[in-house]
């Protein structure tokens, strides 16, 4: 009842939002769209392990710090590209980031179960959790050793021009850049889990360890798996989240807390219920920033967005598309 | 009657030895600002001595640590958001020991303070009082609706809480035109404690400690009694009925359920209390600061005293302790003064930077290697070796 006397009330102020100012209104939108797809890609991750370990891996969002960190690096040192780049340059040069950070950081990630949590199976749930605590900061002050407290930025090699330009909305090259980058990986993650084996693997061992170890699933080598995919999905999160932004070593806390936000949402353990979770904490976020009447601001949004997180564990733990489980119970 | 008497008379002198090293360590720490000076003057080992204030920075986080463990290694709830706790007590000595509410003049047992000063000025001691039970008040709130979930949910709420007080705090100073908590800026100057002229003749108790020469060890004085203090009630609430139960609801919350304990009253009480210690400490620290500072309240001062807990071990208090002065003494002065000297021996590497670094190791290989931490308390040894009943992690080959 309180609930969707508290929808209604969000409703209204977003429709008086669009007739004040409906420019303003679909280009604070856009930028949600952009900015849920970036907590979408990290979201992933953290709802990939907890669905298979029951773990909140907390280092996850520094995982996504350092990997944007060695992207900048990829992209400036090692291809050098800038707003003078060809198309060509720029496109290869992507793509060839994407591979070398993904790789990379799904190694990491394996690396950072196989030493941090493998000997942890057997303990108290409680044992995991505060070992992801602390790697968590572990992993935010390598960054910090590598990169030190600098923000560090890309060049603008993919222009900030419009796409397209309607009554005052404006979508830019970069905005769509994120998309084009976001939406085949989704696609690639969805085949994945859906169609190969070790998909199927992972599916199995999230469900019941126990019975797939049984009918023959590597349960070790599934979970180290799934680590990589996190991994993998962190670090194009890292890419992409460049191209708009500037990043230090501990802009994964913060972004890491809002992506998991995000994964509780949508209903934890669940892949589409993540992207959907973050595209609504983008959205919101977005608006309470973006838009000018009887917005609170950006210095509510840390607020706002844990308010929600705390809303929605206290009154639907399974989250938007998530299933009863006990923890919430 | 006599069997019980003849009982007692045969554990005393095991009582007399087990209480034989507190005792003396309570002696060598009520001493300490006597022989600080001249430890401090020895060649190259004295850098290392904590300064007495030091030493009550090092008390009152002890402090919150043991405050912390009552939730953490008692009851087994991982509070990740326990500086919610510090920041209420903190706010609530900034409330009512200083000048910020200008629009009111009330005072009442402030010492040290001119009369005609505007703001409400109650004395200190009424004010740990009163930020303790706040602070429970705090606790019971955030505990009654996020309590009912188990684990990592549980972690994960408390920490938005742990985000959400210090930012409504850096925010508040706006609040519908009414200034809370002055924004970034903070309230300061807090007044200090002290036990007014009247008590300072008949008792020979300090009247004010902001006008005494003695300022820094007055309170270093003060945070010992309230850290022993602290101490006295986690021990004696341990052992208590509600102990038991916490500990029970630890091992397996089903059992405990099924044998009549019930979850939510007993949760609940380990939070709020867990709080109260917390709330004691903010305030008293505050006083000792003289200032309450939103940027004080961030989330790393939760993991820094969790860390506390889980190094000394959890549910030890012992172990707390200790575990509280090592990384406490770290943080102050430790890592500092190891940076000077490996400074000085040609490596150049600042500690201080990486300080979470550090800790976030501790935790990990102390989680890895000796989850029970230094001084492990003997029930929750026994709960790592032989497993709990609770539901593991992931559990594929055992059973």
């Amino acid at each position: 009842m309180v609930g969707w006397v508290l929808i209604g009330l969000l409703v209204f102020w977003l429709v008086v939002n669009v007739i004040k100012e409906p420019g303003e209104f679909f280009n604070v939108a856009l930028i949600g769209l952009t900015n849920g797809a970036v907590y979408g890609l990290v979201a992933l991750g953290y709802t990939l392990v907890y669905g298979i370990l029951q773990l909140i891996n907390f280092a996850h969002g520094d995982v996504f710090a350092l990997s944007g960190l060695f992207a900048s690096t990829v992209i400036i040192s090692l291809f050098g590209l800038d707003e003078s780049s060809g198309v060509l340059v720029i496109v290869g040069g992507m793509l060839a980031t994407l591979v070398i950070v993904m790789v990379l950081f799904s190694g990491v990630n394996a690396l950072i179960e196989l030493v941090a949590y493998r000997r942890l199976r057997h303990a108290p749930r409680l044992a995991p959790l505060i070992t992801a605590v602390g790697m968590s900061f572990i992993v935010q002050n390598v960054s910090l050793a590598i990169y030190d407290v600098n923000y560090r930025d890309v060049p603008n090699f993919i222009p900030r021009t419009d796409v397209f330009s309607i009554a005052g909305v404006h979508y830019t090259w970069n905005k769509l850049a994120v998309l084009m980058i976001t939406i085949p990986v989704l696609a690639l993650l969805t085949w994945f889990v859906t169609s190969t084996r070790q998909g199927k693997a992972m599916r199995a061992v999230a469900q019941d360890p126990e019975a797939s170890a049984i009918v023959g699933v590597n349960v070790n080598r599934t979970i180290s798996v799934t680590f990589a995919i996190a991994g993998a999905l962190a670090g194009s999160a890292g890419i992409v989240y460049l191209l708009q932004f500037n990043m230090r070593y501990d802009t994964g806390f913060e972004l890491g807390l809002i992506a998991f936000t995000a994964a509780v949402l949508g209903g934890i353990g669940n892949l589409s219920g993540a992207v959907l979770g973050a595209l609504v904490i983008g959205f919101i976020q977005a608006f309470n920033e973006g838009l000018s009447w009887n917005a609170p601001g950006s210095d509510w949004t840390r607020s706002i967005v844990f308010g929600l997180l705390i809303l929605i564990l206290v009154f639907r733990p399974e989250g938007l598309l998530g299933e009863r489980t006990p923890e919430g119970a | 009657m006599k069997a019980r008497a003849d009982r007692l008379l045969a554990l005393a002198p095991k009582r007399a030895r087990m209480l034989a090293l507190p005792l003396a360590l309570i002696v060598l720490a009520v001493f300490y600002p006597s022989y600080v000076e001249s430890l401090r003057g020895i060649t190259v080992v004295g850098d290392f001595v904590p300064s007495l204030g030091s030493m009550v920075v090092m008390i009152v986080f002890t402090m919150m640590a043991v405050g912390l463990n009552i939730v953490v290694g008692y009851a087994g709830l991982l509070d990740l958001g326990y500086v919610a706790f510090y920041a209420a007590g903190a706010y609530t000595s900034a409330w009512f020991a200083s000048q910020h509410f200008e629009d009111v003049s009330f005072h009442f047992g402030a010492v040290g303070v001119r009369s005609d000063l505007p703001g409400i000025h109650l004395s200190i001691w009424l004010i740990l009082i009163l930020a303790g039970l706040f602070t429970l008040a705090v606790g019971i709130i955030i505990g009654l609706p996020t309590l009912r979930l188990r684990g990592d949910y549980l972690a994960i709420v408390t920490l938005g809480f742990g985000e959400i007080i210090p930012q409504f705090v850096r925010n508040a100073d706006d609040l519908g035109g009414f200034d809370l908590t002055h924004g970034t800026f903070g309230i300061s100057p807090i007044d200090a404690p002290g036990f007014g002229t009247t008590l300072s003749d008949v008792l020979g108790l300090p009247a004010s400690y902001q006008q005494s020469f003695d300022k820094v060890k007055l309170f270093y004085l003060t945070a010992l009694v309230l850290l022993l203090f602290t101490v006295f009630c986690s021990v004696r609430l341990r052992d208590s009925k509600l102990g038991r139960a916490w500990v029970a609801i630890r091992e397996d919350e089903t059992a405990a359920a099924a044998m009549g304990v019930p979850l939510m009253r007993t949760k609940t009480w380990s939070y709020a209390l867990g709080a109260f210690f917390g709330g004691i400490a903010g305030a008293f620290y505050a006083s000792f600061k003289s200032g309450a500072f939103p940027s004080d309240f961030y989330f790393n001062i939760s993991i820094f005293l969790l860390c506390m807990v889980i190094l000394g071990g959890m549910g030890s208090v012992w172990g707390v302790l200790l575990g509280g002065m090592i990384l406490g003494y770290l943080n102050v002065e430790g890592l500092a003064t190891i940076g000077t000297k490996l400074n000085e021996g040609g490596i150049n590497f600042d500690p201080t930077k990486y300080q979470f670094g550090i800790y976030g190791a501790i935790v990990v290989l102390m989680m890895l290697f000796r989850p029970t931490g230094l001084i492990p308390e003997r029930r929750h040894k026994r709960e790592m070796e032989e497993g709990v009943h609770d539901q593991p992690l992931y559990d594929s080959t055992h059973e």
